[in-house]
C-alpha cells in the first residue's frame, strides 16, 4: 500500500498500538463534531430568543 | 480606512458570517492533507513505532491550547483597558474552543503516555500546568456567566484570564525548568530534530487546527452578539438574518 503499511489491516493495527492511536484520533473527531453541534444549537437558541422577544412586543 | 468600523458588533456580525465558512473549508482541506501526510506518508518512528503518530494531533492541539489562551487574554486586556464590547464577546467566543483543544491535548497525551511511559498520567510539571490551563478556561467560562449583568461578567472573567497568563510560560518552559517525564521540544525557533515529512505533517495539522479555531470562534461570536444585542434595533431590523 505504502512503504510503511503493507495493507489497510496493517494500517488499522498501528503496529499493535491501535487502541492508543485511535482513541486519540477518535476523541478529536468526537470533540469537533460535538462542538459543531453545540455551535448550531446555540445559534438556534439565540435566534429563537429574538423571535420570542419580537412576538412579546407585538402583543403589547 | 476606519479601523473601528469592524469593532462594532453589528458590522462584525456580518463580516464573521461571511468569513466563517471559508475558514472551515480551509481547515477541512488542511486536515485532509495533514492526516494523509501524518498517517500514510510520514515514516514510522524507529524507537516508538506507529504509536508516535499521535503526535500529529497532540502537538497541534497543545500549541493551539496555549495560543488561543494568549489571544483570549489579549482580548481580555482590551476589554479591561478600553471597555470595548466586541473584545469581551471575542474572548467569550474563544474560550470553549480553547478548552476543547486543551482537553484533547491532555487526552491524546494520556493515550500516548500509556504505551511509551507506562502510565496515562503523572504529576509532572508539563502535564500539571496544562491541566491548570484547562481549569483556567473553565474558570473563565464559569465566571463570565456568573453575573446578572454580562458586562460585569466580562470584566471579572477578563481579570482572571489575565492573571492566568503567567501559566503560559510555565507550560512552555516546564520541560526545561524541571526534570519532567515529558520530553523537550522537538521543534523550536532554532530548528528541529524531526524528519521533514513528520514536521510538515505536524505543521499542516497545526494550520488546520488554527483555521478551525478561527471558524468556530467566528460562528460562536455571532451567537454571543445576538444574545447580548437582542434588544438592539439592528438585530430586530435584520429580521434575525
Amino acid at each position: 500500500m505504502t512503504i510503511w503499511w503493507s495493507s489497510w489491516a496493517d494500517f488499522w493495527a498501528m503496529g499493535g498500538h491501535a487502541f492508543f492511536v485511535w482513541m486519540s484520533y477518535g476523541a478529536l473527531l468526537v470533540a469537533v463534531v460535538v462542538e459543531v453541534v453545540l455551535l448550531q444549537a446555540r445559534r438556534k437558541r439565540a435566534l429563537a430568543a429574538i423571535e420570542e422577544e419580537r412576538e412579546l412586543e407585538a402583543e403589547n | 480606512m476606519n479601523w473601528f468600523y469592524f469593532s462594532s458588533p453589528s458590522t462584525f456580525y456580518t463580516l464573521a458570517g461571511r468569513l466563517a465558512p471559508w475558514f472551515f473549508i480551509l481547515a477541512a482541506a488542511l486536515a485532509a492533507w495533514g492526516l494523509y501526510l501524518g498517517l500514510l506518508v510520514a515514516p514510522t518512528d524507529a524507537q516508538q513505532g506507529a504509536v508516535y503518530r499521535v503526535i500529529f494531533i497532540h502537538v497541534p492541539t497543545a500549541w493551539m491550547s496555549m495560543f488561543l489562551y494568549f489571544v483570549m487574554a489579549c482580548y481580555c486586556g482590551l476589554t479591561l483597558v478600553f471597555n470595548t464590547r466586541l473584545s469581551a464577546m471575542m474572548a467569550r467566543a474563544i474560550a470553549p474552543t480553547g478548552a476543547m483543544f486543551t482537553f484533547i491535548a491532555l487526552w491524546t497525551g494520556a493515550f500516548w503516555g500509556r504505551p511509551t511511559w507506562g502510565t496515562y498520567w503523572v504529576w509532572d510539571a508539563r502535564l500539571t500546568s496544562e491541566l491548570v490551563l484547562l481549569f483556567l478556561y473553565s474558570g473563565y467560562i464559569a465566571l463570565s456567566n456568573a453575573f446578572e449583568d454580562p458586562r460585569r461578567g466580562d470584566r471579572a472573567a477578563a481579570l482572571l484570564a489575565l492573571i492566568g497568563v503567567v501559566n503560559l510560560p510555565i507550560i512552555y518552559f516546564s520541560v526545561q525548568w524541571w526534570n519532567t517525564l515529558h520530553q523537550g521540544s522537538s521543534v523550536s525557533f532554532k530548528g528541529t530534530s524531526m524528519h521533514v515529512t513528520m514536521l510538515t505533517g505536524m505543521l499542516v495539522m497545526s494550520a488546520a487546527a488554527w483555521m478551525y479555531a478561527i471558524g468556530a470562534t467566528l460562528v460562536r461570536v455571532r451567537s454571543v452578539i445576538l444574545e447580548r444585542e437582542r434588544r438592539a434595533q439592528w438585530v430586530r431590523d435584520a429580521g434575525a438574518a
